[in-house]
């Protein structure tokens, strides 16, 4: 069984952020960026184990984006993916990416596919359930555990205020929370060994357009923090009952 | 034409976030002169009719014994009938577990451009143009939606829900599903409190406390002001807390009317969670806590001292000691 593992490319965390041509493009003056927490940390390790379990045979790292990203592809390789497909256009646009991920499902025959449960930048959590959709597949969303046997996969999701188990067939979409597994760090016979492992380049496939980001704005700034004398808390309680109105 | 707004149900019971998100359809159907229709699945008819009161003009129980157990599929399936049925022109959903889970599934399914985590109302003058954080809420981002058909999907705290109009007879909708796929085997969900992406006031602590030991007065201070409990990400990876109440970047993202931050000197990735929280204290004995920077009001000064004084404040304030 292949599985695949779809990651993305997110400014460091603690990049500064900033816009130009008057705030309609994010800058990447200066910003280093990463492979997504969701999908290094959780997705691609939980995928790495299932297949050293014996669930699957192969994991194919899928990634839209331009050559540059080569970097990232190849820490994913070097964590122990075995190859690579990377969709040369920008991932500008949830959709279009959900419609190349969904092209490498189909070409590869995977039948099961991972992806973080968002990235860290636009935070939407769309492609996932865009891409199951687009493959008419089950979407389990939020998993921090998932166990596979045969053609069922029994997964523990994340639901609003608790979590749940649920046992869902294959084919399926997966997309990983914190805790579905342990973060890893290459190693150098890893690195060494990813520079050999192949990267194939496609084009992309057509996607129709159906969003379009106008401009970008900072919110306003804090005014400053008034300070209130820890011995007088009756002080702060009327602040927050009289100012802030929010007790 | 309409403006649908669906909301899940859990035993015809609602949330605050649910009379939200149904006030928003309300006040954009309004913009839009068209009517607000709410979808609900997970509820009868009677309990229903409440939606009416925050500006549903029409209630849909969409039903079927398919839809007891929560299968995204089939879900879609449902609203994406009950959305043509009732000539839906936008959908409107919470950006919750389910939300997130639907949202893009009910874009491709109904050739719908999505905006995921709305914190705002549409601008209509020129366009669609609907405002959601990006960069966890370091930024806003102002997205345009150009087709027909049109999904938001709304942060909670974004409006506060208002009372538009009066109870309505909900009506009851059955779809074509499918068996479903999915068979749960075990559903663990937190009682009593509100959980933390909709809690209105969260009280939060880091290591400052020192050790799981000492979280009575955090759970009491959460008591008095009916507000949700969470913690940092090192209290939760010492399991001195349950991961789930872990704000933060790689946590849960929230943006509650009140923020309190006991202990917790407010690394950039725990700010990335919480940063979007209408008022937040800060209490700290580390006057160079960088929390500080991202507060509205800080004390300074050692929590086992501070937190009991502030606990007996509040209650003098609501006249309960």
């Amino acid at each position: 069984m292949k599985i695949g593992v779809c990651i993305s490319k997110t400014p460091e965390t603690t990049s500064r952020i900033s816009f130009k041509n008057n705030m309609t493009e994010f800058d990447t003056e200066g910003v280093s960026f990463i492979m997504n927490p969701y999908d290094e940390w959780y997705a691609l390790v939980r995928a790495l184990e299932l297949k050293e379990s014996g669930v699957g045979s192969e994991v194919i790292i899928i990634h839209v984006g331009g050559k540059e990203n080569e970097a990232i592809i190849r820490k994913a390789l070097a964590i122990g993916a075995d190859r690579a497909l990377r969709y040369d256009t920008a991932p500008d646009d949830a959709l279009k990416v959900a419609h190349q991920i969904a092209d490498a499902v189909r070409k590869e025959g995977i039948s099961l596919l991972f992806l973080g449960k968002e990235t860290i930048d636009y935070n939407g959590a769309e492609v996932a359930a865009m891409v199951a959709e687009l493959l008419d597949w089950p979407f389990a969303s939020f998993v921090n555990k998932i166990d596979v046997q045969d053609s069922k996969a029994t997964v523990r999701r994340e639901i609003e205020g608790g979590t749940e188990t649920a046992e869902m067939e294959l084919p399926l979409v997966i997309s990983a929370s914190k805790d579905l597994a342990q973060q890893r760090i290459p190693n150098m016979r890893g690195i060494m060994m990813a520079k050999r492992k192949p990267i194939d380049v496609l084009d992309a496939v057509d996607s129709p357009l159906r969003t379009k980001i106008q401009l970008f704005e900072l919110p306003q700034e804090k005014t400053g923090v008034t300070m209130v004398d820890p011995e007088d808390m009756d002080h702060l309680v009327r602040l927050l009952h009289e100012e802030a109105k929010v007790i | 034409m309409s403006v649908i707004v669906f909301i899940e149900s859990k035993n015809s019971a609602f949330k605050k976030a649910d009379f939200e998100a149904v006030s928003y359809a309300k006040r954009l159907a309004d913009q839009l002169e068209q009517s607000c229709t709410c979808l609900v699945i997970g509820s009868d008819v009677s309990s229903a009719r409440v939606l009416g009161v925050y500006g549903a003009d029409r209630v849909v129980c969409i039903q079927h014994e398919a839809l007891k157990a929560f299968d995204g599929q089939l879900y879609t399936s449902a609203i994406a009938q009950a959305y043509s049925a009732y000539e839906g022109q936008v959908l409107i959903l919470l950006h919750s577990s389910t939300g997130k889970t639907l949202a893009g599934r009910l874009a491709v399914k109904l050739e719908a451009g999505l905006v995921s985590g709305a914190n705002g109302l549409p601008d209509i003058s020129q366009g669609f143009v609907v405002p959601k954080l990006v960069f966890s809420g370091k930024a806003i981002a102002k997205v345009e939606l150009l087709s027909d058909h049109k999904i938001i999907s709304l942060m909670s705290n974004t409006l506060a829900p208002e009372e538009l109009g009066s109870a309505v007879e909900a009506s009851s909708f059955e779809p074509q599903l499918a068996a479903s796929g999915l068979r749960v085997i075990d559903r663990s969900t937190q009682t009593g409190t509100v959980p933390l992406p909709e809690a209105e006031r969260v009280v939060s602590a880091g290591r400052g406390l020192k050790g799981p030991e000492n979280w009575g007065i955090i759970e009491e201070l959460a008591e008095v002001l009916g507000a949700t409990t969470a913690c940092s990400r090192p209290v939760a990876d010492a399991d001195w807390r349950p991961h789930h109440e872990h704000v933060g970047q790689t946590g849960i993202a929230i943006r509650p009317n009140l923020y309190i931050a006991i202990g917790i000197s407010g690394a950039i990735q725990h700010l990335a969670g919480v940063n979007n929280s209408k008022v937040i204290v800060v209490i700290n004995k580390d006057p160079e806590a960088p929390f500080f920077k991202a507060a509205d009001y800080g004390v300074c000064g050692d929590l086992f001292e501070v937190v009991p004084r502030l606990i007996q404040s509040i209650k003098k304030l609501k006249g309960t000691h």
